[in-house]
């Protein structure tokens, strides 16, 4: 197995859910109703859940450091996010369609995951599938209500959304050094066939949405590289700000 | 020792979040191993990836299994076998009931669309005319419903 290459990968997946569920639980008492707000700090919750099982797989399986280390105590060059997952929370409209585009890659990854030749992955793949059908389950309902179900603004506002998401959407997709000996030994498919399983997904989405898909954009890349976007680093020092005081500490 | 007895002393361990059901009837016991009189191993797998009560549970359950007399405990959480509401006991089911919780319905595939979730049985009047008003609840194992029948909003314990 190519170690370096799994780490690249597993890393790169844990960061993601790491950063967006730091993004989703500043809904936390600022949703626009009740059950909104609850569902934001639920499906943060369950993604932390999803990272920290990843991180453990690394740290069991790879030698990286523990779960807590990862997650609190590297420096911003260290991270692997994409800059998707790092944009601020902005409006409502782009809250959903991130949420929307995120857990539609999720859902068709993890899919995937399920079969990987990697047993402990495969294992946490048919868990955390059944999980993400939620996720989705809640994105996919707002955006049909405020699509096709909505009014004109609505309908427009989402389609902004989208527009403004898309080419940061397709950085999730950046292919890396190492995958290639990642495919060929059956850990997981590849970023360009997860991209087109992806794909059909949220056309079908934005189709019951009667929202369209925006075209021929260029990804936003970087991050893979730990080269972020302007918005990391203070959503960094916010979130590790009492892990910072005493990073020894029991909890 | 038996493994009957293990599990036994296990219908003491109940879920944090939910008092009325024990960790066996919830079914997130997979395995109960006697290796010895002075020799336990327990595995057990979390509801949910991120359950945060999973540690709580667990150290629960070395304690009660300890309570047996048993000298050396091991117990290891795994998604070996990974927990779905289908590993429910019908004592379980009633339990979930006895906290005011509709039940999950069984099912073979949960599809996307969720449908399993449409017309609940309210666990107060048991009316299926019921609707789903948010997939997340106040833990991250149950879902929000009203009744139409009886006019109560009410808590299920959602299938996954």
């Amino acid at each position: 197995m190519n170690q370096d290459a799994v780490k690249d990968l597993l890393v790169r997946m844990a960061d993601d859910v790491l950063i967006l569920a730091h993004r989703h639980s500043e809904w936390t008492g600022l949703g626009p109703v009740l059950e909104e707000d609850i569902a934001f700090s639920s499906v943060a919750q369950d993604k932390l859940g999803h990272a920290q099982a990843l991180y453990a797989i690394l740290h069991e399986h790879f030698g990286m450091p523990d779960p807590d280390v990862m997650a609190f105590g590297r420096a911003e060059a260290e991270m692997r996010s994409c800059h998707f997952v790092e944009l601020p929370n902005g409006e409502y409209d782009f809250s959903l369609v991130r949420h929307l585009l995120f857990d539609a890659s999720e859902y068709v990854r993890w899919n995937a995951l399920r079969e990987s030749s990697f047993e402990p992955l495969a294992k946490l793949a048919h868990k955390i599938h059944g999980e993400l059908k939620y996720h989705l389950y809640h994105a996919q309902t707002w955006i049909v209500q405020l699509g096709s179900q909505g009014s004109e603004e609505s309908k427009a506002r989402m389609q902004s959304a989208l527009n403004t998401a898309w080419p940061y959407a397709l950085g999730l997709f950046e292919t890396r050094p190492g995958d290639a000996d990642l495919v060929a030994s059956g850990f997981f498919p590849g970023e360009e066939a997860l991209r087109a399983d992806w794909e059909v997904l949220v056309q079908g989405i934005l189709t019951k949405s009667s929202l369209n898909m925006p075209q021929d954009h260029a990804a936003v890349l970087g991050g893979r590289d730990g080269y972020h976007s302007e918005f990391l680093a203070p959503l960094l020092v916010e979130m590790t700000e009492v892990y910072r005081i005493d990073p020894s500490a029991q909890w | 020792m038996t493994r009957e007895e293990v599990l036994s002393a296990l219908q003491s361990v109940r879920d944090p979040e939910i008092p009325t059901i024990s960790v066996v009837d919830m079914g997130i016991i997979t395995d109960v191993e006697v290796v010895s009189e002075a020799h336990v191993r327990v595995t057990m797998t979390p509801t949910f990836v991120g359950c945060p009560a999973i540690d709580v549970m667990r150290s629960d359950v070395e304690a009660a299994v300890r309570g047996l007399g048993v000298e050396h405990v091991e117990v290891a959480v795994t998604f070996d076998v990974p927990w779905t509401t289908n590993r429910l006991t019908d004592r379980g089911r009633a339990a979930l009931l006895e906290h005011g919780l509709a039940p999950p319905e069984q099912f073979d595939t949960l599809t996307l669309e969720l449908e399993v979730l449409n017309n609940v049985a309210c666990p107060y009047c048991g009316s299926r005319k019921t609707t789903l008003k948010s997939p997340f609840g106040p833990t991250l194992c149950r879902s929000l419903h009203y009744c139409n029948e009886c006019r109560q909003a009410f808590e299920g314990f959602k299938p996954v």
